[in-house]
Order: C-alpha cells, then structure tokens, then sequence
C-alpha cells in the first residue's frame, strides 16, 4: 500500500487552515461596499397579515432598503420548489401550496419570513427590523403531528386537511394476510423525535449583483452549489443560470440542514439587484433554531408477523409524518422513498407495507436531516425486531440470526435490490467486541448495587450513494442524481481535480487526494481537490445521503481513467510502441515486457508541449471530465449493540459501552471513517437521549429555540465508543465503496432505545429518554 | 456612543473608535478582520467564540470589547509560532483527527490551551468536564478528547 493511497489513515489536508484561523466561511467573506440584511419574521405560529408599515422604519439611520412578500410577488416571483414528486394512493399528486420567499398574506409558521430590510450595517437592519410593525390576526395554529388531519384549522386552503399526501408502498394485501395467519403479531406504537440540525456554523449568505457583467454571485453556506443554482435560477428567479456564481466555501457542518433552497438567500438575490449592492445575512441561532429545516417527526405503529421459530412473515408499518408548514426541498421523498424502501431491514420479510400520510402544520419545514428517512426505518425495524424478540422469548441476537438475508443479490419486498453484504459477521464480531457473553454477569453485578442494567442491538441498513437517476426519476425525483468531477493535469505533473460534491467537514480534500494519488502513482502533496463553487467546478449535485465518496469519487476515477487511457496514447507515441502495449503502474507507462518507460510527469509535459506528439491523431493537453451514474445504491450495513445502566432512583441513564460494527465496503482512510462514526453515533445518542423540538402544543411557539432548552450533546454526555468494520465491497462502483457519513445516526438510537426498554422493563420509552422520562417508567413498573 | 478601546492581540497593539455596544468578538472580527474566531450562537453556550484575555479563556460575544480595553488578547491566529510552526495543541488536533468542519475548532483549541496552564495531567473524564461549554456537532469528542491529552502531554 502506499504510504498516502488508498487505505491509508493519512491526516488532512485541509485541517491546518481550520487550526490556524484561515478557514473561509460565509461570514468571513466581506465585499467591498457591503451591506447587511435582517429578516423580520412571523412572531406568530399563524396568522394573516393585514398590513405592514415600514415607513418609520425605512427613515432609520442607515436604511437602505424594506421589502415584503408583496413587493416580491409583484415581480411576478413564484415560491420555492419542492424536488421530488409524491403520488397519492390513488394517483393523484401531492398537494404543493406555494412557498413564497417572503410571506404574502399569511405567516404560517414562527420565523416565517415577512420582510427583508437592508441597511449599511447588521445593528441598523437589525434595530430597523424591530421597527417594521405588522398587523397580524393571529389564528389557531396546527401544531400535533398525530392529529393534524384532525384540526379545525387549516395551514394551506389548498389542503383543508392539511394532508400533503397519503402513500402507500408494497403489497399491503400480502401482509394482512401474514398479519392474520401469524403465530404471533408484535405491535409497537413508537414517536421519531423531532430534531433541529445545529450545524455550529448558521445558516450564511452574501449576494452581489455585478452591474457590468448582469451578473450575480452568491456566497452561501451550503452543501450543492450547483443544485442551489439550478432551483433558484430555473425555478424562482428566473435569473439565467450563466449569470449566476453559486460559491458554498468552507462550511461549517450540515448535516442535511444546508441542502436546500432556503427563502433568506433568495431573497438576498433578488434584492442585491434592486438595492446595488452586495447584501449578507447570517443567521443568529435562534433564527437557525426557528428556520433552517427541521429533522424526523414520525409518528408510527408497526405489526410485526412471525411463525412459531420467530421468522418474520409480514410487517405493517403506517406512519404519520409532519412536513411542517410549506415543502422544503425534498420534504416528499424522505418519510416516502428513503423511508419506507428500507423497511425489509437486513431480513428476509416476505411481505412489508407501509403507509405514510404527511401532514402540513403550523411549525419549520421539516426535510432530509443525517440519516433522513432511514434512521426512521431503523428506528421502525429494529424496535420491533427486538420487540418481538422479547415477546417470543428470544434471545435478540438469535432472532436476528434466524432471519438474516444471507444470499446477494436480494431484492427486498419494498423494492430494493441489495448486492451483497455480511450481515452475520457484523453482528457476530459486534457481539464479541461487546462482550455480549459477559452481560448477565454484569447485569447482576450492576443489580447488586443497586442500577438497572441493559443492553440494547441494532441491526441497520442504509441505501447510500444516492441515486440511479432513472430509478430516482420514476419514483418522482425531478433531478438527477449523478456525479461530475474533473481532473486536470498540468504541465508538471500536478494535478487539480474539481469535484462537484461538497466537503463540509468530511475531509474530501484529503480523501479524493488520496484516491487520485493512488490511482496516478503521484504524492498526494501534488493533487489538490477543488469543489464548492459552480464558477469552477463544470457540475455537480452536491453533498447528501452519504453519496460523496460512491458517486462523486467514481466520477473522479472515471476522470482518472480516461487521463491514463490519454497518457497511454501520448507514452506510446513517446516510446515508439503500440498503445496497447503500454501499461502503467505506480506513475510510470511502460512498453509491457520491457524497461522502456516514460514517468507521469513527462506525458503531462508532452501533452502541454506537443513537439513530439501524434497531433494529427490526439488534441493536446491532459484534462477529462467524467460524469457518473450509479447504477444502484450502495447498502451500508452493520450492528451496533449499547449497553447501559439506569440509576433507578434518578432516572439518569449511563452508556456504559456502545459498540459499532459497520460494512462501508473498502475504506479510503480509516481515520476519518472513524470520526465519521463518532460523529453520527454522537448525533443518534443525541436524538435518543437528550435532544427534542418542542412546539407549544397550543399557540405553536417553539419552546426550545436556544442552547438552554434544547439539550445538545457536549464532551461530558457520551463515551468513548467501540467501532470497528467488517468489509464486503460494493459490486457496482469501481472503488468498492459505500459510504459512511450516516451510519453512526441511523443504527444507535435503537439500540440506545432497546437497550433502556431492556433495563427498565419498559416496551417503549419516547425519545429522548430524559431521567424524568425514564424514572417514570421506573415507577410504572414497580 | 462611541469608545476608544486599545488592547494588544496576538501581540500587535490596537485601537479604534467603536459603538459601546461592540462586543469583543465584532472587534476581532469586524474591525480587526481576525475571521478565525467563530460565532455560533451569540449566547455564550456553544464556545466557537472562545479566545484568551489576559491568559484565561474567555467567550469573547459575552464580553463588550471596551471591557477588554488594556488587556493581551490571543486568538486562534496567534497561537501558531512565527515561522507557521503550528502550537503542538493545534498539532495534535490535526494528528489525532479532533476536527471536521473546522468551525467549533478554534474555540476548541484555545479552550483546550487554557486546560494546559490549569490541568496539564488533565484525565479523560477531566478533558470532557473542561469542554463541557464548547459544543461540537461533528466528531462526537472522542478524538478531541484525545487529541487534547495528546496535547497536554505535547
């Protein structure tokens, strides 16, 4: 192996610009003749807004501009998209009311944009924002997921129900019948919390208008640039998407929350122009609390059906899922197609059906958040797995064995086909690295002084490297999902790739650099990995479902292949040889069989001075574009088991141990695939243990808009955790990988959740498991 | 109203006229360009805004920057030596993988330098508790919990 290639646990490139202050994030970037912009927004979770003043408020020191949802619409502005397309049972379409940048006669949710005002300075908008005073009449505001269908009130007159959609998939008669022939039916009634995202960076952007070119810029926090591009210019501004810079730079974390068009940067544009001038707005965190899109919010009864060995024979899943108040992105496609296509699990389910109605309410759009839709299968499926193993008398480890798919290609009841995995050894290593053996004796051990102890399994599956677009396509993605990269070798031998994934703290600097070097035989010292902005970068879909490494690197080996295929060419003119005699290996083409050879370096020379070149059969130069499409997902895949002990007297739960197996196929760079799993495992014990949105139930106020009421995870709240991998390649990308940036958040909240049911004695806890929660269920059962 | 505050940071004496309301983070940022130190939430919880004052960590959007007038402020853009020769605490971050977006890590870094002059044998559990008011959402702490030791011990 080389000492930088592939599988090398090489620190990173881009860490000593982070260590040292010289990251560029948005709100680093100030422009010459600046402004600054502040959003006023709704105080109110629904109401009509009669009128807005802003007279006074415009005659305040430094005011440069107010506009509202009118003076928008006026312009003959639509709102924003949603990308994915959700039929109804019956066929018809999903119910899409418009999205308005800013607010037009109705705010429907608390922090809905009303008006934009832009000042020479962030404390003059911000003080002319409080100025700006709006009549609202405030109305009942639809708060309950599970009962939003039921409401007297109606977000969107478009949806009286406020029902977007209800969506069936798989063979729902199949399973009724396993359902009524069943040896035995486990059912659980389960809550997916809702969750903020809380990237550390918010949410940022910096639009400018170029007068003498008609062109714009937008600097913006955001994790696909060129998608950001696409929507806004195609499908809300109208702007020609030549005259328009997206720039995402470095970014500070995103988790999802900055996939999508947000209201706030396109308004910033379409405003740069009227006012002259470059605006930025950074969200302060109660904005990021109340606006950026929200995660999860499921509310689910599952039926599992087994015969008498404890085989699964059906799975009945119906689902209510809270969109919030207007479609973000792709609010349709994550409780539907990354949601209930996940359902089989790693088991062998003859038949799944699963229902999903999502609902419109009174709260934050709610879209893709790590995992998106998956950790809510998983939660689903391994609850009920270990449910049922509970009620059958299994052991949970035994019932999973019993129903394993084990033969690949598997093509699961919801429509996926898996193309290869190991999902015993996953377990069976996860098992002896937790010292599952040794439980009882430290169960006993823990009772004897007094805590409960428990130990919780959690046997995930993910659909990662996002997507086939043909496949995307006919489930209703309307975009595709592929990959672009371009490697661009210069006269010296150096070389720029451009990727159109985007790195926001994955470390793609470092990893693509290593899968280019190996490839090429160079140090990784002579790549740089260039992305994050669409002036440079000929095109790309961005950075989400964990499709970075899949899609946007085979795109750049693709790439890579085709400059060897050139170099071939142009080493073979060199050498006076056939182009099918020449091989090359560790940066050198060589005539095979003999020592003639000319390095890297030199081919890239001669194609930038092509003196001795056949020009008459070959363009100069050394630069190839690749597009990639995958042609099915890759299906990350592995066990984690949690092990904690409850103090019964205050509820307070420890994770003693937690261990996680995981199948990412090859690892490019094993350190930073740990620290991918710290940090997902971080967010899913967050999700279990600590963190929830809460609306108030009544007027729709969000309760939990700061860090003093929305617990997230500090140093002090986790363990040290246990992770390992067993490796399967993926079959269909050339590096055999399958990515890993979800994993850790989709597979622990169960196993978190069984493991407190386990020592408790409870069948289900509400995430988060707060010690008031768990002591409660503590006195329900003494 | 307007106050003349100088101070000296990362050694280099300043001063300039600003709003009384300018905190120490605005001047660092804003007026002395210094964009290294973050803001993350403005309410003093989530510590990506953490710089020195005279020696001791403080989160600079919860001090005015008048009341850092007369006093040796360092940020993450002087902790590295003069050649570029990063801090070892910054070196150990970046040998044990203790940051991925980089945006909390500033702040982590300069809590995690205070820790050295106050607990130099710090153990894991004592590096958590000491962290306790720098939030991180990506790595999940366990390499900056190493990185940190491994920093200490530098």
């Amino acid at each position: 192996m080389k000492a930088d290639g592939i599988g090398a646990r090489v620190t990173r490139k881009e860490d000593h610009r982070f260590l040292t202050g010289n990251g560029q994030y948005t709100d680093d970037i100030t422009l010459p003749h600046q402004s600054y912009a502040a959003f006023v927004r709704s105080p109110h979770a629904h109401a009509t807004i009669n009128s807005i003043d802003s007279k006074a408020a415009a005659a305040m020191p430094g005011v440069l501009a107010i506009f509202t949802g009118k003076d928008i619409a006026a312009t003959g502005i639509g709102g924003l998209p949603c990308g994915w397309l959700i039929n109804n049972k019956d066929g018809s379409p999903m119910k899409e009311p418009p999205h308005h940048i800013l607010a037009v006669d109705k705010a429907r949710y608390v922090g809905d944009q009303v008006a934009i005002v832009v000042a020479e300075t962030l404390e003059q908008a911000r003080a002319a924002a409080e100025a700006v005073e709006v009549d609202y009449g405030v109305l009942p505001a639809v708060v309950n997921t599970a009962t939003a269908s039921k409401a007297k009130a109606s977000v969107h007159d478009a949806a009286a129900d406020n029902v977007c959609y209800v969506w069936g998939h798989g063979d729902g008669a199949a399973v009724d019948k396993a359902l009524a022939s069943a040896h035995k039916v486990s059912t659980l009634d389960i809550v997916n919390n809702r969750l903020i995202p809380n990237a550390i960076e918010p949410r940022a952007a910096n639009a400018a208008y170029d007068k003498s070119s008609d062109s714009y810029t937008l600097y913006v926090a955001n994790q696909n640039p060129h998608v950001e591009r696409l929507l806004m210019c195609a499908f809300v501004l109208g702007i020609p998407e030549h005259k328009m810079r997206v720039v995402a730079p470095d970014v500070g974390g995103g988790f999802g929350s900055k996939i999508f068009l947000y209201a706030e940067e396109t308004v910033l544009v379409w405003a740069s122009k009227r006012v002259g001038r470059p605006i930025k707005w950074t969200a302060d965190r109660m904005e990021s609390f109340l606006s950026d899109a929200h995660g999860r919010d499921h509310v689910t009864r599952v039926q599992m059906a087994m015969d008498a060995n404890g085989k699964f024979t059906g799975m009945k899943v119906i689902t209510t899922a809270n969109v919030g108040a207007y479609l973000s992105t792709f609010a349709s496609c994550v409780p539907t197609i990354l949601y209930a296509t996940l359902l089989a699990g790693q088991y062998t389910t003859p038949a799944v059906y699963c229902e999903v109605a999502a609902v419109f309410t009174n709260t934050a759009p709610v879209d893709a958040y790590r995992g998106a839709g998956r950790p809510e299968a998983t939660y689903v499926v391994e609850r009920i797995v270990e449910t049922a193993a509970r009620d059958m008398g299994l052991d949970p480890a035994e019932i999973r064995r019993r129903n394993f798919i084990t033969t690949f290609p598997y093509a699961t009841p919801v429509g996926l086909t898996y193309d290869i995995g190991d999902y015993h050894a996953c377990l069976e290593k996860a098992i002896k690295l937790a010292d599952y053996a040794g439980f009882p004796a430290r169960q006993a051990e823990a009772k004897a002084r007094g805590k409960l102890r428990g130990i919780g399994f959690s046997s995930y599956i993910e659909a990662c490297g996002l997507a086939p677009s043909n496949v995307a396509g006919a489930l209703g993605a309307r975009a595709g999902l592929f990959e672009a990269g371009e490697v661009r070798v210069h006269p010296t031998g150096k070389v720029t790739v451009f990727t159109g994934s985007h790195s926001h703290g994955q470390g793609h600097e470092t990893t693509f650099a290593q899968v280019v070097a190996d490839k090429l035989g160079i140090p990784m010292d002579d790549v740089d990995i260039q992305h994050g902005d669409t002036g440079k970068v000929l095109f790309g879909m961005g950075t989400y479902g964990s499709r970075s490494l899949a899609v946007g690197g085979t795109a750049i080996v693709k790439a890579v292949d085709k400059v060897i295929a050139k170099g071939k060419k142009i080493a073979a003119h060199l050498l006076e040889a056939a182009d099918t005699d020449i091989e090359f290996k560790d940066g050198v083409f060589k005539v095979a069989g003999t020592d003639k050879n000319v390095p890297f370096a030199n081919v890239a020379l001669t194609a930038y001075v092509p003196h001795n070149y056949p020009l008459d059969k070959l363009e100069p130069g050394l630069n190839e574009n690749a597009f990639y499409d995958p042609t099915n997902f890759t299906y990350p895949a592995g066990t984690h088991i949690c092990e904690v002990e409850i103090d019964p007297d205050t509820g307070k739960t420890e994770i003693v141990k937690f261990t996680a197996v995981d199948d990412f196929g090859n690892i490019i760079n094993p350190m930073i695939v740990e620290g991918q799993v710290h940090g997902g495992l971080a967010q899913g014990i967050g999700q279990a243990l600590l963190e929830g949105c809460v609306y108030d139930a009544e007027s729709g106020q969000l309760l939990t808009a700061t860090y003093m009421d929305y617990a997230m995870p500090r140093a002090d709240d986790l363990p040290n955790f246990t992770v390992d991998t067993h490796v399967t390649p993926c079959t269909h990308n050339p590096l055999g990988v399958k990515g890993c940036g979800e994993a850790g958040a989709i597979g622990s909240p169960a196993a978190l959740m069984n493991a407190i049911t386990n020592a408790v004695g409870a069948r289900d806890i509400a995430m988060p498991a707060t010690p008031e929660r768990v002591w409660r269920a503590i006195q329900a059962n003494a | 109203m307007t106050v003349n505050v100088t101070m000296k940071v990362n050694g280099k004496s300043v001063t300039a006229d600003v709003a009384a309301s300018t905190t120490l983070v605005e001047f660092i940022r804003e007026h002395l360009r210094l964009t290294g130190t973050h803001v993350g939430c403005n309410t003093a919880q989530c510590g990506a805004c953490t710089v020195h004052v005279n020696g001791r960590a403080v989160k600079s959007c919860n001090m005015l920057a008048a009341q850092a007038a007369g006093a040796e402020v360092t940020t993450i853009e002087g902790l590295a030596a003069a050649n570029g020769d990063m801090h070892p605490m910054q070196a150990a971050f970046k040998e044990h993988h203790g940051l991925q977006c980089g945006f909390c890590t500033p702040g982590m870094v300069m809590s995690a330098c205070e820790l050295k002059g106050k607990m130099p044998n710090a153990t894991d559990e004592q590096i958590r508790e000491a962290l306790d008011g720098n939030i991180c959402r990506c790595t999940g702490y366990q390499n900056i919990v190493k990185a940190v030791k491994a920093g200490l011990a530098a």
